[in-house]
């Protein structure tokens, strides 16, 4: 195990870590999104999906997928930190005029910016839904999960706090998907078109689709 | 095509030695033909503080024709200036406007500390090459060119690689300071050739663990190397380090 842990102790080891977690959160995004359109369907259909994930045989499975969800969190984002440590002290002193070559794209450059939001949307998301679904003192009164919801996206400043942090999501992936690609080296001339494309593509949908949910409960939503 | 005459406000970094504390002084290049360098502009000046008895602005030059890799300065922003795909001394005034201001500074990595002035130091880069960049043959006559076939593709891609003259332009782009296209075109110039092999999963492993322990940061991705790039050298490059990496890494009983 010792040459397998080293590995992750070279920049491009620090790098693979960010890719392979990375890739691992966008393929949790796109579940989580598919999860979420039971919305749509209303209050029951809801209900009974969060019921089907919680309270049946499946919850074992489900725990396990949170804890390696956990980790794989947990490593991307003290990946991420380590690797930016290290790379501002790699330039300890700063060019006084800041020009930006005409290639490289603005959502590479800032990745540790959209992180920071995310994170901070994850935390506050974390606590808005996962801990009221668990612990929330509101369903002693009655209110069921998809209540929860409508009432947490009802709120003018929760609402564009979450389409904010939507956006930010949306920049984040714009590099992260096809950037985990090179670091797995990934790179053809045939292929990587598509893959920049794709990533892109997975992105708005991912920002987009999490963004319809408080859209259409703050104006569209009628009641039940 | 008449060359034209330019007054050009020049804002250069001045920094004594390796630790004092630079900053910028401004100077005025006077009457400087649109035909100059770049680099002859930087004479003129430097002339003229000689005459008035002041230290010249200390750069590094050697051919001045974009081979050697010995010019860099960052130039507005930009590691050899403004233009793609050429060295300093390959910048002509032509690209500048009468009038214009132009910020010259040294190219900022902790891997590359300042000397003097605009003169960094990149014996890191040497370093590297020490840790692996090298095939083991014996030395004596050159042997027969064409004993070992090398399929075209990878001659081409190799030749492209093995195009990077170490100047360390893609660590001044980069934001992070990373080394990696270098160290990329360095691996996969011997990575995609036969007399590569005998080495190929040490010498990554080598080269990378020294990039790393010299304070280089890391890649991720940006592409601002590439843009940057005299010599055009591809991030794809650093795609095939990768791969090279995880090979030796992974599927190798090789380990550093």
């Amino acid at each position: 195990m010792g040459w397998f842990l080293r590995t992750f102790n070279y920049s491009i080891g620090k790098k693979l870590l960010m890719a392979i977690t990375g890739l691992f959160l966008i393929l949790f995004l796109c579940i989580h999104l598919f999860g979420n359109t039971f919305l749509y369907f209303g209050r029951d259909a809801f209900n009974n999906y969060v019921h089907i994930l919680n309270e049946t045989d499946l919850v074992y499975i489900i725990r396990v997928i949170e804890i390696i969800l956990v980790i794989g969190f947990a490593l991307h984002i003290w990946d991420g930190l380590r690797l930016w440590l290290q790379n501002r002290k790699a330039r300890p002193n700063k060019y006084y005029i800041k020009a930006v070559d005409p290639q490289s794209t603005w959502t590479s450059r800032n990745m540790i910016y959209s992180a920071l939001i995310i994170f901070v949307f994850l935390v506050i998301h974390l606590r808005n839904f996962w801990y009221e679904f668990k612990y929330g003192s509101i369903k002693e009164t009655g209110a069921t999960d998809y209540d929860i919801v409508v009432k947490t996206f009802q709120e003018p400043i929760y609402m564009i706090f979450y389409l904010i942090s939507m956006v930010f999501l949306f920049l984040h992936l714009h590099h992260g998907f096809q950037s985990a690609f090179q670091t797995l080296g990934l790179n053809h001339k045939k292929y990587t078109p598509f893959i920049v494309w794709l990533g892109r593509t997975i992105a708005f949908i991912l920002a987009a689709g999490f963004a319809s949910f408080p859209i259409y409960f703050f104006f569209f939503y009628g009641g039940n | 095509m008449s060359s034209k005459k330019l007054n050009l406000t020049l804002k250069v970094w001045r920094q004594a030695g390796p630790d004092a504390k630079g900053e910028f002084k401004t100077y005025y290049a006077k009457n400087i033909s649109t035909d100059a360098s770049f680099l002859e502009m930087l004479d003129i000046v430097n002339e003229e503080l000689e005459a008035k008895g002041e230290e010249p602005i200390v750069y590094e030059h050697d051919c001045r024709e974009g081979i050697c890799g010995t010019c860099g300065m960052v130039i507005n922003g930009r590691p050899h200036g403004p233009l793609q795909g050429i060295t300093t001394c390959q910048l002509h005034m032509r690209h500048f406007k009468d009038g214009d201001v132009i910020y010259i500074e040294p190219f900022r990595a902790k891997a590359f500390p300042v000397i003097k002035d605009l003169v960094v130091d990149r014996s890191a880069f040497d370093k590297i090459i020490q840790a692996g960049g090298f095939i083991s043959v014996n030395t004596g006559s050159a042997p027969e060119a064409n004993s070992i076939p090398v399929k075209r593709e990878n001659a081409e891609l190799a030749m492209d690689a093995a195009a990077c003259i170490g100047c360390g332009a893609c660590v001044a782009a980069c934001p992070n300071a990373s080394a990696m296209l270098f160290v990329s075109a360095k691996v996969s110039q011997f990575a995609l050739l036969p007399q590569g092999l005998p080495e190929r999963e040490i010498r990554v492993q080598k080269m990378v663990a020294k990039m790393d322990e010299l304070g280089f940061g890391n890649c991720s991705n940006i592409g601002a190397c590439e843009a940057e790039c005299p010599k055009e050298i591809k991030i794809t490059n650093i795609a095939r380090l990768n791969r090279e990496f995880y090979r030796a890494r992974f599927l190798s009983n090789v380990e550093d």
